[in-house]
């Protein structure tokens, strides 16, 4: 099974995690255009290959956390808290 | 040949053996704050609050669980209800904090025995040998498709607790399993 590191708990089976969608995107300010909401709304990046995601430990602390993933093996690279910076991959 | 056959029939027996047992009502709180409100709570409940994740501590009768690393779940007998809740109450006053009496919410179960880990394992997909579930620990899992908390007691005895409309069912999984290995 896929183990996925929670930055709380520890290595755990992916079964005890939900997707949330692509990290690092900041909200866009009520004022913008009817473009930016639409980039802020549906605009993703869809890489081929490291992706930078939200998950969340659901049936475990419930926290959210951002994960570097590979999208063509899959393999999770690092997992962060929320409000760290991207790590560097070697 | 087939004396050491019985033998290891006898022997794989002794060692998935486990029992599973309901257990009393009793009063269950949720706290979530942060660490002053945590510390405060510690001290009026009686139990140092646990601050290492997925860990249990234990003063008599009463329990705290790290959920997560604001929220904490708070078990003292049935009967201490009125008395917990006035002392955390009086204790976090003027601190912002989220504290919720679930104390219905969930049923209890005990499993027990030197085969209690390989019967939760039937249907939950934690690694609980001790190494990585060590006696004290205590977290969030799911067992088949219901969400449950664990906590391992001792090495031989794990507490699990599941939604109350979910219980029935926990009940029957682990039933079913045990039924399979212990014939």
């Amino acid at each position: 099974m896929l183990l996925i590191d929670c930055p709380f708990c520890g290595e755990r089976p992916e079964l005890e995690f939900s997707y949330g969608g692509e990290a690092h995107i900041a909200r866009t300010p009520d004022t913008a255009s009817d473009d930016g909401w639409t980039a802020f709304l549906y605009d993703r990046t869809n890489p081929k290959g490291i992706h930078a995601e939200r998950w969340r430990h659901v049936h475990g602390c419930g926290r959210f956390f951002n994960a570097l993933r590979d999208t063509v093996s899959d393999k999770f690279r690092a997992t962060y808290r929320i409000g760290e910076a991207r790590p560097e991959l070697e | 040949m087939a004396e050491a056959a019985r033998r290891d029939a006898l022997s794989l027996a002794a060692h998935t053996h486990a029992t599973v047992t309901p257990l009393s009502a009793c009063s269950r709180f949720v706290l979530r704050g942060r660490a002053p409100a945590l510390a405060a709570a510690g001290a009026a409940f009686g139990v140092p609050l646990p601050r290492e994740a997925c860990r249990a501590a234990v003063v008599e009768e009463r329990a705290a669980l790290w959920l997560g690393p604001d929220e904490i779940l708070l078990l003292a007998p049935e009967a201490e209800r009125d008395a917990v809740a006035g002392a955390l109450h009086a204790a976090l006053t003027g601190l912002p904090h989220a504290l919720v009496d679930v104390g219905h919410r969930s049923a209890a179960l005990e499993v027990a025995g030197p085969g209690a880990a390989f019967l939760l394992n039937a249907a939950c997909p934690l690694d609980l040998g001790t190494a990585a579930f060590p006696a004290g620990m205590c977290t969030r899992t799911v067992l088949g498709k219901c969400e449950i908390l664990l906590w391992r007691v001792d090495a031989a005895r794990f507490r699990l607790e599941a939604m109350r409309s979910y219980a029935d069912y926990v009940w029957r999984l682990l039933e079913q399993a045990r039924r399979d290995w212990t014939g």
